[in-house]
């Protein structure tokens, strides 16, 4: 399979979802509970899965539908950047890969919104929300991919970092959100493998191969890392207390800072065993703390970018309400379709009726 | 056809179905997730594409989540309609509340 | 990728393949000139399924709906997959080798054997669903007679290409009936469809010298032979779908089997083209 296309000497994990992390959580998610914990604070308490019925606070209903839609968003977004080189993708095996890869992403999004939707909202509502500007999704997708190199550098840095949030989501308190994104966990491991793949064979082909393997690496690098949020503390530090109060309703299992040191630690090896440069001069080796230590993060492009100043906020948006609205004249077709054919099979329904 | 965000909200959306998927002879079907659709053949179809990417041999249910009815965990008075308990929280149900300043 | 490949200039001269002639022409061997032949029909089948899959991409993040995303996606996956066993197969055949992407990427517009229909334009979603309703049919009537191929190859991806042609004819026929039978507006843009694509679908049931030697050899089979069939599990669909089929067209498409395109596949190829020619010889 494609996976095994290339060699591993250290066999180490290539994303968070081949570590023990993950195993763990699939685990945790399986044990029953038989317990009858009778309120919410019990059941989060005994680190038990909060279900569709199960009564709970305003607030959690509320921090994980946007939270969740704010996910679905993004997987929906994405399909975006990527999309846009199916029709380019140079060899017919690439164009496969990377359609199979969009379409997966999609199904990430229907698995979300399915998610939000268990906590009494529409997915309409959601899409409004997204079109009118009124709801987020991963900044990471507001940077243009400008070459066939980027798609490695998407699968291989967004994805890995996208993993290494949704293992740690795995554990999420809210059943519906942490069975999503187990399932997601394991279809994006394949992805991760597969943009691995594109800059290890880039980076093993001619001079403009490598330069273009380079070139996407230093463009996504630190965008990957914005990916993980605001520092937990300090000046660049998230403000007001969603933080606390995601990690008291077992939303939130760990801090930005620790998954994002995470990910450099994961991640600087298999950028030297591609034989890519990270764009980053501070990056060292810590021997004492046991971790890479990384450059300071452009805050001011990071919040820039959040608040729908990017590169391609505008256009994503736009794309996406565009498809929208060109296409509300075939769901409104599909619904008066359904409409007459429950009507006809009423009024056949009633004639037999009659006749008997 | 508008940008509107008020324009969308009354356009008819597709209605939610419920899929379940039966892997292979001798498992039972196991609930999967859930999808929108006009009618039972289209969302049989995109259940197909969603859930199982064409697999052959796999067996898919469909079935609208208005015409799912579950058990009530508890017995207390509660936001819930005791009459016809639906597998979620229907929509409807709640005010959805004013937009909070998100980060 | 194969290492030993050049460009095949022999390939844009016309074939001396004439009806009824003895297949021994002076200078060219039976075997080379009959592998030639069936290369040049696999090709047609392969270049059909790969530039409609290229139209097919071009939906994805456009589509009405995300589940259609999906569904169109997965199409176009089926169609490409189909691509690369033809092509495959094709440089067997013709003796030259040459793989899957040699044939996608580095043969010019003349060399290109797909009907006109695939080449076209995405307009809105109803004339896709149009369009998929006569290519996937005609895919599926096409590929249940070359099970029977004497070609063991070609019978193998034809078995397989039955069940997702059929998949396809589904997924557009609901799609149509919903259109036609749906509201006052779905309705005229389906019409209209019908309208746009019939000077188009001619050219799928239209016999060449290169279908008509595929058929008498038992490898491949008589577009012409097609049609009935087609039209009438189309008449069935249109009819649930409350649409006229369209009056005759006053012009038909032509010459996508000998290579003459419209205007639409020289922006086609470019973009399918591009990044595979702008590296030659690179591995991806």
């Amino acid at each position: 399979m494609y996976g095994n296309d290339f060699g591993d000497p250290d066999r180490a994990p290539l994303n968070a979802a081949e570590t023990s992390m993950y195993a763990d959580a699939v685990a945790a998610s399986a044990q029953a509970n038989s317990e009858l914990l009778d309120s919410f604070e019990a059941i989060i308490a005994a680190d038990q899965k909060v279900e569709p019925r199960d009564v709970m606070p305003e607030g959690y209903r509320q921090t994980l539908i946007r939270q969740i839609a704010q996910h679905a968003n993004s997987e929906i977004i994405g399909m975006q950047p990527e999309g846009n080189w199916i029709t380019r993708a140079p060899s017919l095996r690439r164009k496969a890969i990377l359609l199979a890869k969009v379409q997966d992403e999609a199904g990430h999004g229907l698995y979300l919104y399915s998610a939000a939707e268990t906590l009494g909202v529409d997915r309409s509502e959601l899409m409004d929300k997204l079109h009118a500007g009124k709801q987020k999704y991963s900044t990471i997708f507001n940077y243009p991919a400008l070459t066939w190199a980027d798609n490695g550098a998407i699968g291989w840095l967004v994805d890995g970092a996208a993993i290494m949030n949704q293992v740690a989501l795995c554990r999420c308190s809210y059943g519906p959100y942490s069975r999503a994104m187990i399932r997601i966990c394991k279809e994006e491991s394949f992805h991760q493998r597969q943009g691995f793949e594109i800059l290890w064979t880039l980076m093993r082909g001619t001079p403009a191969q490598q330069a273009m393997a380079q070139d996407a690496v230093n463009r996504f690098w630190w965008p990957a890392l914005m990916m993980f949020g605001p520092r937990d503390t300090g000046e660049h530090a998230i403000e007001g207390g969603h933080t606390a109060q995601s990690m008291a309703w077992g939303i939130k299992r760990f801090a930005n800072d620790e998954l994002r040191q995470r990910f450099v630690d994961m991640t600087v090896p298999q950028a030297q065993r591609i034989g890519v440069t990270l764009p980053d001069p501070d990056l060292r080796w810590n021997e004492q703390s046991g971790h890479w230590e990384f450059g300071e993060i452009d805050w001011d492009e990071f919040w820039a970018v959040l608040r729908g100043n990017g590169p391609c906020n505008a256009q994503r948006i736009a794309h996406k309400i565009r498809a929208h609205d060109e296409g509300a004249w075939v769901r409104e077709a599909a619904m008066a379709y359904a409409d007459k054919a429950a009507r006809r099979a009423a009024s056949a329904r009633e004639k037999e009726g009659n006749a008997a | 056809m508008s940008t509107d965000p008020a324009a969308g909200m009354s356009e008819r959306g597709w209605p939610l179905w419920e899929v379940f998927v039966r892997a292979k002879r001798g498992l039972s079907h196991v609930h999967a997730g859930s999808l929108h659709a006009p009618d039972a053949q289209l969302a049989l179809q995109n259940a197909r594409d969603l859930y199982t990417r064409r697999q052959e041999g796999v067996s898919l249910w469909v079935v609208r989540a208005s015409d799912i009815t579950a058990s009530s965990p508890d017995e207390r008075d509660s936001f819930f309609d005791p009459a016809a308990d639906k597998v979620y929280r229907h929509p409807t149900f709640y005010e959805v509340p004013e937009d909070v300043e998100y980060l | 990728m194969s290492s030993t490949y050049e460009h095949p200039r022999t390939f844009s001269a016309p074939l001396r393949y004439v009806p009824g002639a003895p297949m021994n022409t002076p200078g060219r061997s039976r075997q080379g000139l009959e592998g030639e032949l069936a290369a040049a029909y696999l090709l047609g089948l392969a270049d059909d399924a790969l530039v409609y899959a290229q139209r097919l991409g071009e939906w994805v993040s456009r589509s009405p709906q995300v589940e259609e995303d999906m569904a169109l996606g997965n199409v176009a996956l089926d169609l490409i997959g189909q691509a690369r066993r033809l092509y495959t197969r094709a440089g067997e055949l013709d003796g030259t080798g040459r793989c899957e992407d040699d044939y996608a990427m580095l043969r010019d517009e003349r060399e290109f054997r797909n009907v006109h229909l695939v080449e076209q334009p995405r307009g809105d979603f109803g004339r896709e669903m149009v369009r998929m309703l006569w290519f996937a049919t005609y895919q599926h009537e096409l590929y249940t007679r070359l099970a029977a191929s004497t070609d063991q190859t070609l019978a193998g991806i034809a078995a397989k290409a039955v069940k997702e042609a059929a998949y396809h004819v589904t997924h557009a026929a609901t799609w149509v009936v919903r259109l036609g039978d749906g509201t006052t507006e779905s309705h005229e843009r389906a019409q209209l469809a019908l309208w746009w694509v019939a000077p188009y679908v001619g050219e799928l049931f239209t016999d060449d010298e290169i279908s008509i030697a595929a058929a008498d050899s038992g490898l491949g089979t008589l577009p012409s032979a097609l049609l009935a069939p087609v039209r009438a599990r189309i008449g069935a669909v249109l009819g649930e779908a409350t649409l006229e089929p369209p009056a005759a067209p006053t012009w038909s498409s032509a010459g996508g089997r000998r290579g003459v395109h419209s205007e639409a596949m020289g922006y086609l190829l470019a973009e399918l083209q591009h990044v595979a020619r702008s590296h030659p010889g690179a591995t991806w």
